[in-house]
């Protein structure tokens, strides 16, 4: 393949991991920033994600578009109520003490990823999407000093894809606009600056916490829910987007939002041009060494603010 | 309390001298060792079976049918009688498709349950892992994993493979089929670990003696879950892709590659194991249709269906499709997991030669087992018929290569066992019992 077009497709690949991960990673963030809270489960809220996807559609049966739209809805509310109640039932009895946490959260991603083993079982499943067009694309090339359009061979991507990218945009500005312009927001952005003085305009911390660790949670079973119609349901799945979306949280900076987009573009991108021209080791390599340069010389992220 | 109430043997009133003598027989009957008590008893005692089964990790779709045929396999052979009269137990230890929990299991499985044998496992990475500890304590190690591991000299003599063919003689069974009705210029795309390498190692020889090469060598982690940044390194001039494929997402895998390629894909020759445990007709699957699998047992019934699978699949709970009778949806790992139903016979039959008590004759088993030669087609070896070779450990028989019709896999070329043989690179019979 020429280089133009092999760039090309590299990006376009890369773009569909980034959307992923930035929509997971923003959860993460979110969390961190609000509550100082290092959730190590937050990769299995993925994988429910994903296999409630499968669950639904499965349950539904009908039309493939219908039972995508479905799950669309209704997956990240329920991923989104379990982490509340998680929160309420587990991480509020510790206090949100920063080790204790980390070592609860621990315990919850195992008690997740086994339920899951012992009901959904060890299988990969399928869930099919609710539109899959390939489309060819063109590339652009001098025949005798004029511009003309040719179809690379192998140069391709599914209207799927396209879509995983353009509702990732409009999810993450979504919650830009909720956490900048709403009353909610608000709310959140205060308990984040000073738990306690926000509690003492009556900001009802508590209940603030419960629905961030939700919405954090929601965020990545929402990305699961997009991902699933491309890979599959599988119950070990949240180790991955676990490890990059804290890969992505520390170079963007702990709890910053635009931080972790930026950051999870980076990572994304890079992934997807260095796996296809070098190895998919070496981008995990690179990545890697990204975040311990980024702690040696900006330990607080690219994006994130000193604390004191 | 067991001393006091066998005392009073001879009467009501027994003397003090009589006491004492029953006291000490009793004590000393406790005192003896476990196996005096069994000395009788031993016909009746199971023959157990160690089954390593990859029930979680990237395997488990395999360790699901593998389970369910060997459980068959069990039953089967109980109620035909057991094992020298004995019946047949198998205890089986989920290894996580991991190496490292591989050998323990087979540690668990010489020290723990007392097992006769180790026996069962598939990936390649796994038996490479257990295979050293299983010869340490000179378990007897029957494994199904296709890999040339076991005939390359790598392991040991207790490390067997009679019920399914390896990877080598496959390829070069397969080679002169591709090179004749697909084309010569070949790109390789395999799961990145031993079992993959041997695919990369032994077809590209096997095509280049055809007159063909390979291209491009393009290895991915068989833990990978996204494929298509790695489709833009096949060369253009690509007439055949060789694929095999392995793990959880061997179906976004072969999807990929239909986008990929739209309308214009070249030849494809696959390993079915790109598609073990999945349904050819899924959606995105059509692209799939005018290619050719190896398989090392047809998924699809024949229509040249000999008796003996037909029984096979009717034991198992397989139907015509390769599905599970109970749920169409359920696609067994029909190309692969006959390994464990015909090992277990060899089994049976290796310590009926043998003349199998207990672990001592764990070395008679293997000698017994290094004598067979010709395995015929039967009930008891329902994929064809077969030749073990007791040197290099490893049995060799047919194989099978079908093209998808209408999204079934149709049969269109059975290979001879001669076709599969290559010289013998070890000999395992001169190696220390």
């Amino acid at each position: 393949m020429d280089f133009g077009p092999y760039l090309m497709l590299a990006t376009l690949e890369g773009a569909v991991t980034a959307a992923v991960l930035a929509l997971t990673a923003s959860g993460l963030a979110l969390v961190f920033g609000v509550m100082r809270v290092v959730n190590v489960a937050h990769g299995e809220f993925f994988m429910l994600g994903a296999v409630l996807a499968w669950w639904v559609t499965q349950m539904l049966g009908g039309s493939a578009v219908m039972g995508f739209v479905i799950a669309l809805c209704v997956v990240p509310v329920l991923v989104g109520c379990l982490a509340a109640l998680t929160d309420m039932v587990i991480l509020k009895r510790i206090s949100y003490d920063p080790e204790r946490t980390i070592v609860a959260t621990i315990g919850i991603l195992y008690i997740f990823q086994q339920v899951t083993l012992m009901t959904y079982g060890p299988d990969a499943r399928p869930v099919a999407p609710p539109f899959n067009t390939r489309i060819a694309l063109p590339w652009i090339d001098f025949v005798d000093g004029r511009l003309s359009l040719y179809w690379p061979w192998g140069l391709s991507i599914t209207s799927y894809k396209l879509a995983v990218i353009a509702s990732a945009g409009v999810i993450l500005l979504a919650l830009w606009l909720v956490m900048t312009r709403s009353k909610l927001g608000l709310m959140m952005r205060a308990t984040e600056q000073d738990r306690d003085m926000a509690l003492a305009f009556g900001i009802p911390v508590e209940k603030v916490y419960a629905f961030v660790f939700g919405l954090g949670a929601a965020l990545a079973a929402l990305a699961a829910v997009l991902i699933v119609p491309i890979q599959q349901a599988h119950y070990l799945m949240g180790g991955d987007p676990l490890l990059l979306s804290f890969i992505v949280v520390i170079i963007g900076g702990l709890g910053s939002l635009p931080g972790a987009v930026l950051a999870a573009l980076l990572i994304g991108l890079s992934d997807g041009i260095i796996s296809v021209f070098f190895s998919p080791t070496l981008a995990k390599i690179l990545a890697t060494l990204l975040v311990a340069f980024v702690l040696v010389f900006r330990p607080h992220g690219l994006f994130g603010v000193r604390r004191g | 309390m067991t001393k006091s109430k066998t005392a009073p043997v001879k009467g009501a009133h027994p003397t003090r001298r009589e006491a004492l003598k029953t006291l000490a027989i009793g004590g000393g009957a406790a005192a003896l060792p476990l196996w005096a008590r069994y000395a009788g008893a031993q016909t009746s005692e199971p023959i157990k079976v160690g089954f390593q089964v990859h029930r979680t990790g990237i395997g488990a779709a395999y360790g699901r049918w593998y389970d369910r045929t060997t459980t068959a396999a069990a039953a089967l052979i109980n109620e035909e009688g057991g094992i020298n009269g004995r019946p047949l137990e198998i205890v089986a230890e989920d290894d996580g498709t991991d190496p490292k929990r591989g050998a323990e299991v087979i540690e668990k499985f010489a020290t723990q349950h007392n097992c006769d044998i180790g026996f069962g496992t598939l990936f390649s990475h796994v038996v490479i892992g257990s295979a050293p500890r299983a010869g340490e304590l000179k378990l007897p190690y029957f494994v199904v994993s296709e890999g040339h591991h076991v005939a390359s000299g790598m392991l040991n003599r207790y490390t067997l493979q009679p019920g399914i063919t390896d990877v080598k003689s496959q390829v070069q069974a397969m080679a002169p089929f591709v090179a004749d009705n697909l084309g010569k210029k070949v790109t390789m795309i395999f799961p990145d670990f031993a079992f993959g390498h041997d695919h990369r190692d032994y077809f590209t020889a096997a095509i280049e003696a055809q007159g063909g090469e390979v291209l491009e060598h393009i290895a991915i982690p068989p833990t990978e879950t996204s494929f298509t940044k790695y489709f833009p390194k096949i060369p253009r001039d690509t007439e055949v892709i060789y694929h095999v494929m392995v793990g959880p997402a061997v179906l976004t895998f072969v999807k990929e590659l239909g986008e990929f390629f739209g309308p214009q894909r070249p030849e494809m020759f696959g390993f079915i194991d790109s598609l073990e445990a999945v349904n050819i007709g899924s959606p995105g699957l059509e692209f799939l249709d005018g290619t050719y699998f190896w398989e090392g047992n047809p998924r699809y019934a024949q229509d040249n269906q000999s008796d003996y699978d037909a029984f096979f699949r009717e034991r198992v709970g397989v139907d015509a499709n390769g599905a599970s009778v109970s749920d169409s949806k359920d696609v067994s790992t029909y190309a692969h997991m006959f390994g464990c139903w015909e090992t277990l016979h060899v089994v049976k039959a290796g310590m009926e030669a043998a003349g199998y008590q207990g672990p001592q004759d764990r070395p008679a088993l293997i000698e017994a087992v290094e004598a067979m030669t010709g395995l015929p087609h039967s009930n008891a070896h329902p994929q064809g018929a077969k030749i073990f070779n007791g040197k290099t450990h490893q049995v060799f028989g047919h194989q099978y290569i079908t093209k998808v019709v209408d999204g079934k896999l149709l049969l269109v070329h059975t290979t001879s066992i001669e076709d599969t043989f290559y010289p013998d690179e070890v000999d395992y019979t001169t190696q220390a019992l």
